[in-house]
């Protein structure tokens, strides 16, 4: 097992600097440059003001040198300092968005999975009822919708004519004066419609997977068996099949936490979360190369870990794996 | 998108996400006004409550001359001031400095300072600070946009420790107004530190009216009065900006009343703000902005090389039209490259009304005609066709490039339009010239001198005359102008340059958009300007019975 392990970690070390490198490249194929932000059409801005600028950030020197001089700093894991004008260090902001982009993909992944089980469960026990078309019609709805839509009618519902939930943001102007219990009840109304609404759009895909490997399971022979020892036809269901049609819906779980990290564009940019997603889109637009090489990089390694975990709980539970692997 | 099209950079700008709006008149509401606004016939200045403004981008560098975007120019322009300012008028006026003296035919400018003037850490501010911002600025190792001005500088001195003399290699009247709000630092906080590293770009200290108090990144910054100011004490005690990327959720906002100010677009101001609810708790303000939208033609191209075929095409197109449809009528037709209301705008210059009739005149005259009658003009068997370039993510270019083709197809141009990522547009086809026409915008600021766009000696690659444009006397107003500080004449100098560029038509000049901002009408003290509203915001009040935030939100 600990060669196994030894093994699948070393062939990760390769694949991990490949893609630093990959992404490396293809950002900086990508035209334009940081220096088009500030300097585009500024009339300012001489062409030795841009020379200046470029020599400062260091894009006269050829790229192998820059990914080599990226690297070294990567190895004392400094992702350096971020091209935009703040030029505060990488990891500081990424450390300001993760945490509040982690929560509201937990919180949605967990209401995903609290709602998308019993409706695939359902659904699969009772395939092609009414329910469970409305389900389907439901689930695809939502899937369907755009969500920037949506989003703006829950706004104009439940925060302008209602006023029950706030608008935009993670706190109100006036947290600082709240009570603790007031702090609490102001950050968690911030984030209803965030997770409510992120969590709606992805529903589809999880409750269709669940009632699909539902549907499989309810075929297999023990079912049957279990149905023909006169258990109720709800332990059938609750206990037996559903346990087992769970385990791939978790594998699914196991390699979306990648995702967690990632943010959505949309829904940060609408509700003024300030989370990764936004980090990244206007990292992306203005060119700030280590900005985007450090979020990637967190998320390529992140991605590689729910992989190794994956693989190794696989190895864990079946010795055929870790066996034959070399 | 529009906030990446900058250029003209206005260096003495107060809240510029508020002061990209000119002169104007106030919104007047049809019904009579209700409650809020009838506090306003007898309003008594009074201290206290909070102004919140929304914003779509953050702010991204405190100290002024290290960012090159609005929002920060707008909190810093706040908390610290420059030398000079311009006033009501536009017209230049002390800021830190309490007079200046133009010396030795435009060589010199001596400024004296005021006294008695500390910074919010409450260190007095002396001469000293502006030569050190000053050394700062024109440092090779300072990322910022904006040394270029302060190179011209040939000897800056400190002769006490309120006075501060600048010499110059030329005359160069556009140095005034550089001596705004990019140049005076705290010495004290930044002598023999790194100022890309200085937490002075987080936590500012100025000597303006707001002090700052909290930065919560990606989310809001708030600032603070400072008691002290020379000015005396603004009266709104707080200035909250918050971060909303979207703006219609910035619009909901505004509506659930969590802002008090924002800018609006056309259709939330024509359609959306338009009831009674608005009508009761909201001013809306219209100005020019500080902007305007051309088709620029590549001189280099053969065809557009006759004056003729450009103004014909000039004709050919309706403005007006384009306004309306665009713009929802919110927008002026544009005459030339400063806006209408400011001093050096010339109003009597060869205007083109749309005439199709006069277009197609001025083209057979220049050899354009249908001979082969397919509905397209032609000459020398080529028939009149152009592709037009635009950058994406401008809905208002793209909409103007459609109506712009539908009228030139009238008078048998055709023309496609080809819509292209900005970085992409501006490295492959602007830099390098290769584009037949283009339609882009310009922002402008209050100083008249345009150089960098329009002298012959700026036409190489990467450089802003990018339609190659080339004309001795413009050249030569261009060098007066900078070499000239009376007023009068500069109005000449540039009057008669305005003058050679309509009859010229190397661009269509074709509108200034309007800047919608809306305030919350329990604000009073806003007077509307060419600068826009917000030059003079620490003289804004809320009426005691109106304010709406109490003072304990101001203890942390």
């Amino acid at each position: 097992m600990t060669s196994y392990l030894i093994r699948r970690v070393l062939t990760l070390i390769p694949l991990f600097f490949g893609i630093t490198l990959i992404s490396f490249l293809v950002i900086h194929l990508a035209p334009g440059s940081p220096i088009d932000v500030l300097a585009d059409l500024n009339p300012k801005m001489t062409a030795e003001a841009k020379q200046r600028l470029i020599t400062y950030y260091r894009l006269d020197k050829p790229l192998h040198e820059r990914y080599w001089q990226w690297l070294r700093r990567f190895l004392a894991l400094d992702f350096g300092v971020s091209f935009s004008a703040d030029r505060r260090p990488v990891m500081d902001k990424i450390k300001e968005t993760l945490p509040i982009t982690i929560t509201i993909n937990v919180l949605s992944l967990l209401l995903i999975l609290l709602v998308a089980v019993p409706i695939g469960a359902y659904s699969a026990s009772h395939p092609y009822s009414t329910f469970d078309k409305f389900l389907t019609v439901f689930v695809y709805v939502g899937f369907a919708i755009p969500t920037f839509w949506l989003a703006l009618l829950a706004l104009i519902f439940f925060s302008v004519q209602l006023e029950w939930l706030p608008i935009s943001g993670l706190r109100s102007l006036d947290y600082a004066n709240l009570s603790l219990v007031g702090k609490l009840w102001d950050f968690v109304s911030h984030l209803i419609l965030p997770v409510l609404l992120s969590a709606f759009s992805g529903l589809a895909g999880l409750s269709r997977y669940m009632r699909g490997s539902m549907l499989e399971v309810m075929r297999q022979d023990y079912i049957t068996a279990a149905r023909s020892k006169g258990l109720s036809e709800a332990e059938v269901i609750y206990k037996h099949a559903l346990r087992n049609a769970l385990l791939p819906v978790v594998t699914i779980l196991g390699l979306s936490v990648p995702s967690l990290i990632g943010g959505s564009v949309i829904f940060e940019q609408i509700f003024g979360i300030p989370g990764m997603g936004r980090l990244f889109f206007t990292g992306v637009m203005s060119r700030d190369y280590p900005l985007v090489m450090g979020i990637l990089t967190i998320g390529a390694f992140l991605t590689l870990l729910g992989n190794l975990v994956a693989d190794v709980s696989y190895a864990v539970v079946d010795p055929r794996i870790r066996r034959g692997g070399g | 998108m529009g906030a990446r099209d900058v250029i003209v950079f206005f260096s003495l700008s107060l809240s510029l996400s508020l002061s990209l709006f000119g002169c104007g008149e106030r919104e007047r509401a049809e019904t009579p006004l209700p409650n809020l606004k009838s506090v306003a016939a007898s309003p008594q200045p009074a201290y206290g409550d909070t102004v919140v403004e929304g914003s779509i981008g953050e702010a991204t560098n405190l100290i002024p001359m290290l960012a090159s975007d609005s929002a920060s120019h707008g909190i810093a322009g706040l908390i610290i001031n420059g030398l000079l300012k311009y006033d009501k008028d536009v017209r230049l006026v002390g800021d830190l400095a309490e007079s200046w003296e133009v010396s030795q035919g435009g060589l010199q400018i001596t400024f004296k300072l005021r006294r008695n003037v500390r910074w919010h850490d409450g260190h007095r501010f002396t001469a000293h600070d502006v030569l050190f911002g000053f050394q700062t600025i024109i440092n090779p190792n300072t990322p910022t946009a904006y040394a270029e001005d302060f190179r011209q500088v040939k000897k800056a001195e400190v002769i006490d420790d309120y006075t501060f003399r600048v010499t110059y290699e030329k005359p160069f009247a556009p140095a005034l107004s550089s001596w705004g709000s990019l140049v005076v630092l705290p010495k004290h906080l930044l002598e023999g530190k790194d100022i890309t590293k200085s937490e002075l770009a987080r936590k500012p200290v100025g000597t303006g009216p707001y002090r700052f108090k909290e930065w919560i990144s990606r989310d809001r910054v708030i600032l603070e009065a400072n008691p002290d100011y020379f000015e005396g004490r603004p009266y709104v005690d707080r200035y909250v900006v918050r971060v909303i990327p979207d703006l219609a959720t910035m619009f909901l906002e505004l509506k659930a009343g969590g802002l008090d100010l924002m800018g609006l677009t056309p259709i939330q101001y024509k359609r959306q703000t338009d009831d009674p609810f608005f009508r009761k708790r909201f001013t809306k303000y219209r100005y020019l902005a500080n902007a305007y939208t051309y088709l620029g033609y590549n001189l280099l191209e053969p065809k557009f090389q006759d004056k003729r075929v450009r103004q014909a095409l000039s004709y050919a197109i309706d403005k007006d039209e384009i306004i309306k449809v665009v713009l929802l009528g919110l927008g002026a037709p544009a005459t030339g490259p400063y806006k209408p209301t400011l001093w050096f705008y010339n109003p009597d210059v060869k205007k083109y009304p749309h005439d199709p009739a006069k277009a197609l005149a001025l083209l057979k005259e220049a050899g354009w005609e249908d001979r082969d009658g397919d509905g397209v003009l032609d000459k020398d068997g080529q028939p009149f066709e152009f592709t037009v370039i635009t950058n994406e993510g401008n809905a208002l270019r793209h909409r103007t490039a459609v109506i712009i083709q539908e009228r030139l197809k009238k008078i048998g141009v055709r023309m496609k339009i080809r819509v292209i990522e900005w970085s992409a547009f501006i490295n492959e086809f602007i830099d390098k010239k290769n584009f037949e026409a283009t339609i882009l915008g310009w922002t402008t600021g209050f100083e008249p001198d345009q150089y960098d766009i329009w002298h012959s000696s700026k036409t190489g690659k990467k450089e802003l005359n990018f339609i190659s444009y080339k004309n001795p006397e413009v050249d030569e107003l261009l060098e007066a102008g900078r070499r000239t500080f009376e007023q009068e004449k500069r109005t000449a100098i540039y009057g008669r340059f305005q003058a050679i560029l309509a009859e010229e038509q190397p661009y269509t000049f074709l509108y200034v958009p309007e800047a919608l901002p809306i305030v919350n009408a329990r604000i009073h003290g806003i007077e509307p300007s060419p600068l826009g509203i917000s030059y003079n915001f620490n003289r804004w009040y809320v009426p005691r019975e109106l304010q709406r935030y109490g003072q304990v939100a101001l203890v942390p």
